[in-house]
């Protein structure tokens, strides 16, 4: 004990005459080991807190309030009594001490047995006794904190103390100005407000002190120590500013005020608090500043230039009346939402009926927001602008203004939606109900194009409302549908129609099944009158376009399953009479078909029903028709070929095929590939309609070779079904079908049948379970595609090339080991005289993500960055090849590298690229252009946000770029322009040495032969001359 | 543009933008030369900025396609454009600005003429007079602060 008491003495005399601050440390650590007490330490720092001197007192205060730091938690209540009572009596001492009494104190403030009381007598020493603002940041933000710690758990006690406390609060931080501090300050003014402490007479004061600051302009030193954004403070600020509609009063003339300035972020921001503030306010607080408000809200709508001004503003229109509408009157005092609504009016309503003039959009807009915020304003709004509008539509004759008015209208009916959904009312707009039918319907008869596209939309949005069209109505609407369905040529007219139909068929199904689906039908099977005739070339041409237009509304109209049921048999039937030729159908028609019935699989509701539809109806009759033109092509019996033999057909079949099975329907989706499995295995061809096949059917064998590529190429519906499954559904008859595949790929010599059986067998590949057998199987197939490979005499050696690509993908995506055998064998190929190029390109396709097979819809094993893993993986060997290719071979290398690249996603390119760059560099110079092309895409969006690499290359990829704007090549010409253009937005002391140099270089291809390539030289030589001129940024 | 400023034209008329140019297949082939036509030439001026409105020229109809006459082989260009009200101030400033950008977006085998439409702006003459003298447009992009306002307009629009 003895022994601990000399230690401690030694202690506080090494920290407090010796000066070395580490003693505080050790002390802390004696008193948390109970080697010494915290009255021991008392007694033990006797002579130098009674010191004459006020700066060995100061030592003697820190060492203790630093020990209390460590250890505040292990005192016990009285020991705390008196240490604050210490340190309150010290707050008088002199000016050094303060520093570490207010750290003392605020080690207290942390105990959780502060004794009752303590806290008030605490802050009425503290504020009575510091000048907050002359200490410095770090002490100030030691009272915020104490005040920040008591608030937490002394909420009562401080309530207590009423607005004495506010009052304290304010004098202490009057005048802050570190950003630091102040995130502090605004969190307790947050706290004072929100947890319901008595502002009593100083919520004026407390305003001010706070609202000095806004709107906050604070812009974080460069490399922001202390990770404090402007936007923090705001929202910190706001939520004070905004937090009591005590404030109102000197809020809302603050907001007048700032929404003058000409700082765009001042007035944003002050929108944003406006919209915020008036959440919690009632229409007494707002009365008196309306005009004021509703002044500066208008000017800054209809003069803005920015788009993120107007939107605030108008956001801020919607919030103020929302306020106004939710408030309760009283018997006398004047209804202030129809106050406001009328000054709206008087200053917006006058626009309206000048449609071609600027303002008639932001009137609108205004309007509309705040029609959108209750339903008492949409009221108000609509019964005093919309029988004027409807007027005007009448009575104005030129298309321009009648569009105009059509979408303002059309703004009114959408402000309207959002806030009625909920409420069972009537709409708004029954008292215009047939006034917006007839003008909408009159639109669509309108020859402009905009004025009918425009008439679509407000007839969807009329059909979204309830109670809106009438039945007869909904039947008008789907004639005048119809109608422009057949006979409207505009591109962009038909597309808005046959969204619209979409849209209201969604709403209405039973009016498109009876009045659309039969006469879409009928015109589909016209035949083109005189197609005998040769002359009439432009109505074959029509007629074409039209069948287009009818598939792809038919198409659009089939989510419900209602809707589905009658309009997928007529594009069956249309296959059918496609396949027999009973009328005659182009082949591109047939495939607008098999688009139509893939879309209708997309966006089809998942049910019960419409799966049957697709399983048991749709996919087995595709299968049938494809099998029967097959055979009837092998046969050529007929003399003509069916259109379901042409592959562009049958690739369009497949994701009719894929898509269905890769519903999760697992019931019926394991039925209809087993099914598949059965036909192509064995021949097993009882499930297909209309049954009349030969028995011994082999689809997956080459009986003789050449002859019967019609029946093989089938085998890409079977990767269409087989691949596309969820994986808890099992493929039978698995191993079988993997070797008749791998047969096929290595043998058949027909693209489309050797290209598809190896995609089907990589799909297979790729979703099998991990294990001895599937390594086998790898093994296997990669010995024998490496041996067709290594005899360079060998007739199939592109067949095998596919195999190995389709597999090396299968693999990589789902990180098997195995893939890098594979891909390594690729990266051998570069060297290759034959498929060299052709590995070049593999390596797109390896990186890119297919659309039919491996990917993620189709329930591929597809792991995450399997391209940044494969990239870091392989980059170095890659350019070590390079560098030892012959010169003849290097091209492969770089192409291959720049696919590589291309597909990588951006932020990996960007800590990618300094080690590439010089063989980009180097790729930009060499003379194929397919290289070029590709290494140019491949820098052009890493232009766009350049890393410090390229700023340092900038001297070679300048006049590198500018010699390209002379190749031979269009497109090398207009994407190196490009990239020329993306330069000019680098740090413009970077690339101000090169300006006059590329304005020159620029000159000549501004008289290029081609008007593509002039546009963009234009653009890139505009934005260089404003490089480092003023105004240019 | 601060909240008390009165621009002054507050509400003018507005038109429709014309769309983009339509592509066509010998847009697209090597072989064929594509001269350049007055649709060329009002596509590049149609996006110009107005100095107080935050709309293009196009959208104000100060410039139309049938102002716009170039002759490729003679290699002129004849531009003329029509101030939204007689007394427009900024009338200079426009003309400037489209010079400006014709001068560095075309080839420099180009004579380039600017004018006011006739009969539509009060000292019409005058400011024809200001255009054409390439002393004065040098001199005007001396100007610091005239340099400014003329990029502001020629810059695409952020915000």
């Amino acid at each position: 004990m003895a022994a601990d008491s000399a230690l401690l003495l030694s202690l506080v005399e090494e920290f407090v005459s010796g000066l070395q601050d580490s003693r505080a440390k050790d002390t802390a650590t004696g008193v948390k080991d109970g080697q010494f007490t915290v009255l021991q330490l008392v007694e033990a720092l006797g002579l130098s807190l009674t010191s004459s001197q006020p700066h060995t007192r100061a030592r003697g205060v820190q060492l203790l309030s630093q020990v209390l730091q460590e250890c505040y938690g292990e005192l016990s209540e009285s020991e705390v009594e008196v240490l604050i009572a210490f340190y309150e009596n010290r707050l008088k001492d002199h000016y050094v001490i303060t520093p570490y009494v207010l750290q003392g104190l605020r080690a207290l403030t942390k105990c959780t047995v502060l004794p009752p009381g303590s806290a008030v007598s605490m802050l009425r020493s503290l504020f009575q006794d510091v000048h907050v603002q002359s200490l410095m940041l770090a002490e100030r933000a030691c009272v915020y904190n104490m005040l920040i710690n008591l608030m937490e758990s002394r909420e009562a006690e401080l309530k207590g103390l009423g607005a004495d406390f506010v009052f304290g609060f304010v004098q202490s931080m009057d005048g802050e100005r570190d950003p630091r501090n102040l995130l502090l300050a605004f969190q307790i003014a947050k706290n004072i407000i929100h947890r319901g402490y008595d502002l009593g007479k100083f919520a004026e004061e407390l305003f001010e002190v706070t609202s000095c600051y806004f709107p906050i302009d604070f812009s974080p030193p460069p490399n922001d120590p202390h990770g404090i954004t402007q936007e923090e403070l705001i929202q910190t600020l706001r939520s004070v500013l905004t937090g009591t509609p005590r404030f109102a009063e000197f809020l809302l003339p603050l907001i007048i005020e700032k929404l003058d300035s000409d700082v765009q972020s001042a007035k944003l921001d002050s929108l944003q608090t406006l919209t915020a503030c008036v959440s919690l306010y009632e229409h007494k607080d707002l009365a008196e500043f309306l005009p004021g408000l509703w002044a500066s809200l208008r000017r800054e709508v209809f003069q803005t230039a920015s788009e993120k001004i107007e939107a605030a503003g108008l956001a801020a229109v919607t919030a103020l009346t929302s306020c106004l509408s939710r408030s309760v009157l009283n018997s006398d005092s004047e209804d202030s939402l129809s106050t406001f609504l009328g000054l709206v009016l008087e200053d917006c309503q006058h626009h309206l009926s000048e449609p071609d003039l600027k303002l008639v959009w932001p009137s609108a807009k205004l309007l509309h927001a705040a029609s959108s915020a209750s339903c008492r304003a949409s009221h108000v709004v609509t019964a005093a602008v919309l029988p004027s509008l409807i007027e005007q539509y009448s009575s104005r004759t030129e298309c321009s203004q009648r569009r105009t008015l059509l979408e303002v209208l059309q703004g009114f009916i959408l402000s309207v939606k959002t806030s009625q959904s909920s409420e069972k009312d009537e709409s708004v707009f029954l008292p215009f109900r047939q006034s917006l039918c007839s003008i909408v319907f009159s639109a669509l008869l309108e020859s402009n194009a905009g004025l009918q596209i425009t008439a679509t939309c407000v007839l969807t949005s009329l059909g979204r409302q309830t109670g809106l069209l009438l039945d007869s109505d909904v039947l008008l609407a789907v004639e005048h549908l119809t109608r422009l369905v057949l006979e409207e040529e505009d591109h962009k007219v038909s597309l808005a129609i046959v969204e619209c139909a979409g849209a209201l068929a969604k709403l209405q199904p039973a009016a498109f099944i009876t009045k659309m689906i039969p006469r879409l039908k009928l015109e589909i099977f016209t035949e083109s009158m005189d197609q005998d005739n040769v002359n009439t070339l432009p109505t074959e041409h029509s007629h074409h376009a039209v069948r287009q237009r009818c598939l792809s509304a038919l198409a659009a109209v089939s989510t419900e399953p209602s809707v589905v049921q009658e309009s997928t048999p007529v594009l069956l039937e249309v296959l059918s009479s496609a396949h027999t030729g009973s009328v005659v159908f182009s082949v591109e028609e047939v495939v607008s078909v098999c688009r139509s019935l893939q879309r209708i699989a997309e966006q089809a509701r998942d049910t019960e029903e419409t799966g049957r539809c697709f399983h048991d109806v749709i996919i087995p009759r595709l299968l049938a028709l494809a099998l029967q033109a097959a055979l009837q092509g092998e046969s050529g019996s007929s003399g003509r070929r069916s259109p379901l033999v042409e592959e562009a057909v049958l690739s369009a079949m497949v994701p009719v095929i894929s898509t269905t099975c890769s519903r999760i329907q697992p019931t019926f989706a394991g039925q209809t590939a087993s099914r598949a499995v059965s036909l192509f295995l064995d021949g097993d061809v009882s499930f297909l309609p209309d049954n009349s096949f030969p028995s011994h059917i082999q689809l997956l064998k080459q009986q003789q070779p050449g002859a019967s590529w019609s029946q093989t190429q089938l085998v890409c519906l079977l990767m269409g079904c087989v691949c596309s499954l969820p994986r808890s559904v099992e493929v039978p008859q698995l191993d079988r079908l993997l070797s008749e595949l791998e047969e096929l790929s290595c043998t058949c010599s027909h693209p489309l049948s050797y290209t598809s059986a190896a995609k089907c067998y990589a799909g297979l590949v790729n979703k099998r379970e991990p294990g001895d057998s599937l390594d086998g199987l790898i093994q296997k197939t990669m010995k024998r595609v490496c041996c067709e490979l290594d005899s360079p005499s060998s007739p199939v050696r592109t067949q095998a090339f596919t195999l190995l690509l389709w597999v090396a993908k299968a693999l990589l995506l789902r990180y098997h080991p195995l893939s890098t055998a594979l891909t390594d064998k690729l990266f051998s190929l570069l060297g290759d005289a034959d498929l060299g190029s052709m590995a070049a390109d593999g390596f797109s396709l390896l990186m890119s993500d297919s659309d039919d097979v491996l990917s993620r819809c189709c329930h591929a094993d597809v792991r995450i960055m399997y391209r940044q893993r494969f990239f870091s993986e392989n980059s170095a060997k890659l350019v070590q090849d390079f560098n030892s290719a012959p010169q003849e071979k290097k091209p492969s290398y770089l192409k291959a590298l720049s696919n590589i690249v291309n597909k990588l996603p951006k932020q990996v390119q960007v800590t990618e690229l300094p080690a590439l760059l010089s063989l980009l560099l180097e790729a930009l110079s060499y003379p194929d252009r397919g290289v070029q092309l590709s290494t140019l895409s491949c820098l052009e969006p890493v232009l766009l946000d350049p890393p410090p690499a390229l700023i340092q290359q900038l001297e070679a990829l300048v006049s590198r770029l500018l010699a390209l704007t002379s190749s031979p090549a269009m497109s090398v010409r207009t994407t190196s322009l490009r990239c020329i253009q993306a330069l000019s937005r680098f740090p413009e002391h970077e690339i101000l040495p090169f300006r006059s140099r590329v304005l020159r270089g620029l000159s000549r291809p501004l008289d290029d032969r081609k008007r593509l390539v002039r546009s963009e030289a234009a653009e890139a030589r505009g934005a260089w001359f404003l490089v480092g001129s003023p105004g240019g940024s | 543009m601060s909240g008390g400023t009165q621009l002054e034209n507050a509400n003018p008329l507005i038109f429709q933008r014309s769309g983009e140019r339509l592509l066509t297949a010998t847009d697209e082939d090597e072989d064929v030369h594509d001269p350049i036509d007055d649709r060329e030439i009002f596509d590049l001026i149609r996006s110009i900025n107005d100095p107080e409105h935050p709309l293009s020229l196009e959208e104000l109809n100060v410039v139309e396609q049938v102002r716009v006459k170039v002759d490729d082989v003679a290699s002129t260009v004849d531009i003329q454009f029509t101030p939204t009200i007689p007394h427009c101030s900024m009338a200079t400033l426009i003309g400037l600005s489209i010079k400006v950008k014709l001068l560095r977006s075309l080839p420099d085998r180009f004579k380039i003429d600017v004018q006011i439409t006739p009969g539509t702006h009060a000292s019409e003459d005058a400011v024809n007079k200001q255009l054409a003298d390439k002393e004065r447009v040098a001199a005007a992009l001396e100007n610091s602060q005239l340099l400014e306002v003329v990029n502001q307009c020629l810059s695409t629009r952020t915000a």
